[in-house]
C-alpha cells in the first residue's frame, strides 16, 4: 500500500509551465507518478512534455476527467487562489509546495479544504515519496536519485524539514531499513497535515510497520502524536528525533499564546510527552537507524 | 516576526474605529512638547520599544506640564533597552482608568483558525493573572465562513463576569479587533489593558501586533525594514544581505551576524541549507569548539547567483579562520549550482581561509569535482563532500585546515565586480548581466559557452555567442544564472564571458571596513 500517494492517482500540476513545474513534473513522471495534465491560466492549449495545459482547473476537469490530486506551484502570492480553485473543482488532496505563503492565506485555504472535505500538505513542504509508486512534490529532485536513495519497506518518515526528509530516508535506507511513505509536512507554523494526521494514516496503512518522525521546537504537532498515543489512536512504534534544543527559546511575543499553549512547543515539553506515551526519542540525529533496526527486532 | 510599534498598532486600532487616547509620536524633545500642548496636559509619555516591562524600567512616566515632560523625554530618548536604544515615545492624553481587561487574538495551529482570549482581570502580569483567576478567562475559536459576530463576543465576555451593558460595549471592540487582525495580517493581536474610563467608555490603551513575515510585502505601510524577528537592530551587513534576499524570490538567504571574529578563539563562517540541516551542522561546530561570525541559510533551490551573493556576504566579516557550509546532507537540488556559486565567489576573492563544504545530495560527484578543479591548487584546503561524511567529519577537516594556516584570519579585499571595459556584446539576467569580449572569441575553437548553457539559450553568430531567444526572455528567468558558462569559458575557452552580478551596499561596506582596520 503506502500512504497519500500510489501509481493510481490522477495528478495535475498548478503552475505547470513555470520554471519548478516544468522540471518536477519530469521527476514526478519518470518516477511513476501519474500525472494527467497542468493548469497555468492564459497557457490553454499548450503543452508541456505532451501534457495537455489548461487555463482553470474545471476546465481540466471536464475534458480529462476527475482528479485525485493537485501539485501546486505557483508564486506564493498566487497560492490561495489556486489552491481554492482545485478544492471547488473537487480535488481532494493538495501539495502546496511554495513557502512564503502569508498564514492567513493558509486559514482560508485550511477553512475551503474542511468545507469541502479536502486535505492539503504544505506549505512549504518538499513533498511525498512512496517508494516504486509515485512522488508528489520535488523529493529526490531526480526520479534516478529517488531510486537510488530509498530503498522499499516498512518504515515510514514524517519529517517537519525538507532536507532532513531526505536525509533520514537515505541513512535508513542504507543501513538496510527499507521505507512506504516519506512525508514532508512543511516548515511553516499553520500546515494542512501536520504530523498527527500523517500518523493517522500511517496506523491504517498495512505495509507500514514503525514511524520515524523528526520533530521540531515550535506548534503542538508532536504534543498532538503524543496524545494520540496515550489515547490508543496511534499503536505503532514511533521513533522521534526532536530538533532545535540548543535553540535559544524564542521571544515570547504573544501573552495569549503563553496562556494558551502553556510548555507546549518546547524541546522539554515535547520530548517528556512522547517520552511518557512510549516512543523512542533519540537525542542524537545519527542513532536513528540503528535505533528502528532494534525496535523492529533487527538487531 | 515583524513586531510593530505601539503607535503603529494604535493606528490599525484607529483605522478600525477602537477609541484610544489622543496622542502622537516623537523622536524629540520639541516634537513631544509641541504634541502635549496640543493635546493639553496631564500627559503620559511611553517609551516606543518591542519589549514588554516599559514601567519597570521607567518607560512610562505622567506629565502636568512642560519641564515635567521635557525631563522624561530627555531621559528616555536613547535610553537602552535590550541591544535597542529608544528612538521614539509615544505622548498621550491621560486617562482615567476604572478597570483593566485584556483581549488577544493569536492563530491557533491545530484547528487552523484564529482563536480570541479574553480576561476580565487585565493589566501586567496577565500570564500569572490567568493562571491564578482562570474563571475570569474566556477564550473562542473563531470559523474563517461565520466570521466573529458581536452577540459571540458579548457572550463570551460575560461569560467572565462582566455586566451587560459593559460587555455589549467590549463586545463591539473585540468584532472591531477581529477585522484589524484580518486586515493587517497580524498573527498576533493584543490590546493589554483594555479598559474602562471613569465615565464607563471602553479605550485601548496599549496593544502588541505581531505581522505575519510573510505577509509584510502587503503592508508597505508598517515601514518593516527586515521582516524578521532580531533582538537587537539589523547589522548593515544584514540589511545588505536582506536586499538580496529580497529582490531574488529563488530559493531562500537567510543571514544574520552572531559573534565578532577575534585572534583567541576559533570563529568561522558559517552556511548552511535548509533549516534541519543547518541546526544539526551548528552542533557539529559547537562540539568542535568553533564559533560561528554568522547563520546562514541559502536553500528552496537557490541559483548560483544567489549561492555567490551569500558567499561574498559572509566573506566581508574580516577575521574568520574558516568557511563551513553543510545542510541536510541529501538535498533534492543540484549541487553543481551551489559549487559553481562558491567557485566564482572565493576565486574573486582570492580566498585565503580553508574551506569545507558538505554538498550530499544530487549530483554531489559533479559539485565535488568543480571545486577541485577550480580551487585544488589555493594554498588553503578548499574540499568538497558528499552525503556519506557526517558534518562532524567535515568540521574535523575544516580544523585541520585552520591549524595548516596557522589560525590566519580572512582579510577583507575590496569588493570589485567583474571588468567588462573590453566587452562589446552583453545581456541582462535576472539579477545581473553578462558581458562578451567578442574579438576574444575569434581565436576560440572550444565554444564551451555553448556547450555548458543547460538552457540552450546561447548561439554563436559571427564567430561568438549570443542569445538565441529574446533578450525580455532571458531577464525574465530564462537564463537560470547557473555560471556555467562562465567558468566553462575560463577552463575551454579564452576567457572572454564575465558574468556580473551586483551586491548593493558591499562596496561601501568593504571600503568602511578597510578604513577601519
Amino acid at each position: 500500500m503506502s500512504i497519500i500517494i500510489t501509481k493510481e492517482n490522477r495528478v495535475i500540476v498548478q503552475g505547470i509551465t513555470g520554471r519548478e513545474g516544468q522540471v518536477r513534473t519530469k521527476l514526478m513522471r519518470e518516477y511513476g507518478s501519474n500525472i494527467v495534465g497542468g493548469v497555468t491560466p492564459g497557457r490553454g492549449g499548450e503543452a508541456v512534455q505532451d501534457l495537455p495545459v489548461f487555463d482553470t482547473v474545471k476546465e481540466l476537469v471536464e475534458t480529462l476527467g476527475p482528479v485525485d490530486t493537485s501539485v501546486v506551484f505557483v508564486p506564493a502570492h498566487l497560492v490561495k487562489d489556486a489552491a481554492i480553485e482545485a478544492i471547488l473543482a473537487g480535488i481532494k488532496l493538495l501539495v502546496i509546495v511554495p513557502d512564503r505563503v502569508p498564514v492567513h492565506d493558509v486559514i482560508e485555504i485550511a477553512a475551503h479544504a474542511k468545507k469541502h472535505n479536502a486535505d492539503f500538505i504544505g506549505p512549504n513542504t518538499l513533498g511525498v515519496l512512496s517508494v516504486d509508486e509515485g512522488i508528489l512534490g520535488m523529493i529526490g529532485g531526480k526520479a534516478s536519485s529517488a531510486r537510488a536513495w530509498f530503498k522499499k519497506g516498512n518504515v515510514g518518515v514524517t519529517s517537519r524539514s525538507g532536507g532532513i526528509t531526505s536525509s533520514i530516508s537515505y541513512y535508513l535506507s542504507k543501513s538496510g531499513v527499507g521505507l512506504s511513505t516519506i512525508v514532508h509536512v512543511g516548515g511553516d507554523g499553520v500546515i494542512g497535515m501536520p504530523h498527527n494526521r500523517v500518523m493517522e494514516l500511517f496506523e491504517q496503512d498495512p505495509q507500514t510497520e514503525l514511524i520515524v518522525m523528526f520533530g521540531e521546537i515550535g506548534t503542538s504537532q508532536e504534543e498532538a502524536v503524543a496524545e494520540m498515543m496515550k489515547t490508543g489512536k496511534l499503536t505503532k512504534p514511533v521513533v522521534a528525533y526532536i530538533g532545535g534544543k540548543g535553540a535559544k527559546e524564542g521571544t515570547r511575543f504573544s501573552h495569549a499564546g503563553a496562556i494558551v499553549e502553556g510548555n507546549k512547543g518546547s524541546w522539554e515539553g515535547k520530548v517528556t510527552a512522547l517520552r511518557e506515551a512510549g516512543a523512542h526519542v533519540v537525542e542524537d540525529f545519527q542513532e536513528i537507524p540503528a535505533k528502528v533496526l532494534e525496535v523492529l527486532g533487527k538487531k | 516576526m515583524a513586531k510593530l510599534y505601539e503607535y503603529q498598532g494604535k493606528q490599525i486600532l484607529k483605522s478600525v474605529k477602537i477609541p484610544i487616547p489622543q496622542g502622537a509620536v516623537a523622536g524629540s524633545v520639541e516634537d513631544a512638547l509641541s504634541a502635549a500642548n496640543s493635546i493639553g496636559y496631564p500627559v503620559v509619555v511611553k517609551i516606543q520599544t518591542w519589549s514588554t516591562g516599559r514601567n519597570a524600567v521607567g518607560g512610562v512616566k505622567f506629565a502636568d506640564n512642560d519641564d515635567e515632560l521635557k525631563g522624561h523625554v530627555e531621559k528616555m530618548l536613547g535610553m537602552k533597552i535590550g541591544n535597542f536604544s529608544v528612538e521614539s515615545v509615544l505622548v498621550e492624553k491621560k486617562i482615567a482608568i476604572k478597570r483593566e481587561f485584556f483581549a488577544g487574538f493569536i492563530l491557533n495551529d491545530t484547528d487552523k483558525c484564529p482563536m480570541l482570549l479574553f480576561s476580565s482581570r487585565g493589566g501586567s502580569g496577565i500570564e500569572e493573572i490567568a493562571k491564578e483567576y482562570p474563571e475570569s478567562v474566556a477564550t473562542m475559536k473563531i470559523d474563517f465562513f461565520d466570521g466573529f459576530r458581536p452577540f459571540e463576543a458579548i457572550s463570551l465576555v460575560k461569560k467572565t463576569g462582566v455586566d451587560s451593558r459593559t460587555a455589549t460595549a467590549i463586545g463591539s471592540i473585540l468584532v472591531k479587533m477581529y477585522q484589524g487582525m484580518k486586515k493587517s495580517d497580524a498573527r498576533s493581536f493584543e490590546v493589554n489593558p483594555l479598559v474602562q474610563l471613569e465615565d464607563g467608555k471602553i479605550m485601548a490603551a496599549d496593544c502588541h501586533v505581531v505581522i505575519d513575515d510573510y505577509a509584510v510585502y502587503r503592508h508597505p505601510e508598517f515601514g518593516i525594514e527586515i521582516a524578521r524577528e532580531f533582538d537587537r537592530p539589523p547589522t548593515e551587513l544584514e540589511r545588505i544581505a536582506y536586499m538580496v534576499e529580497k529582490n531574488d524570490y529563488r530559493g531562500t538567504f537567510f543571514f544574520f551576524q552572531m559573534n565578532e571574529a577575534d585572534k583567541e578563539e576559533n570563529v568561522i563562517g558559517f552556511h548552511g541549507a535548509g533549516g534541519g540541516g543547518s541546526m544539526m551542522s551548528m552542533n557539529a561546530v559547537s562540539e568542535n569548539e568553533c564559533k560561528i561570525a554568522n547563520f546562514c541559510d541559502t536553500s528552496g533551490n537557490p541559483p548560483a547567483s544567489k549561492v555567490y551573493r551569500a558567499a561574498k556576504v559572509i566573506l566581508s566579516q574580516p577575521g574568520i579562520k574558516g568557511y563551513f557550509a553543510s545542510g541536510s546532507g541529501v538535498a533534492s537540488q543540484e549541487q553543481f549550482h551551489s559549487a559553481r556559486g562558491f567557485v566564482k565567489a572565493f576565486l574573486e576573492e582570492n580566498i585565503d581561509i580553508p574551506c569545507s563544504l558538505r554538498l550530499g545530495g544530487n549530483s554531489e560527484d559533479l559539485a565535488i569535482e568543480i571545486l577541485e578543479q577550480y580551487l585544488g591548487d589555493k594554498d588553503v584546503s578548499i574540499k568538497g563532500f558528499g552525503k556519506n561524511d557526517s558534518p562532524d567529519k567535515v568540521m574535523k577537516h575544516l580544523i585541520e585546515g585552520m591549524e595548516k594556516n596557522e589560525g590566519k584570519g580572512h582579510k577583507i579585499t575590496p569588493f570589485l565586480l567583474p571588468d567588462v571595459y573590453t566587452c562589446d556584446y552583453s545581456f541582462e539576467t535576472m539579477t545581473g548581466s553578462i558581458h562578451v569580449e567578442t574579438a576574444k572569441c575569434a581565436e576560440c575553437e572550444s565554444k564551451a559557452c555553448i556547450e555548458s548553457c543547460i538552457q540552450k539559450i546561447l548561439k554563436i553568430e559571427n564567430g561568438a555567442p549570443v542569445l538565441a531567444i529574446d533578450t525580455k526572455d532571458a531577464k525574465k528567468g530564462k537564463c537560470i544564472e547557473c555560471l556555467a558558462c562562465e567558468l566553462a569559458c575560463m577552463t575551454n575557452g579564452k576567457g572572454a564571458l564575465k558574468v556580473v552580478f551586483p551586491i548593493d551596499g558591499l562596496k561601501e561596506y568593504r571600503e568602511n571596513l578597510m578604513k577601519g582596520e
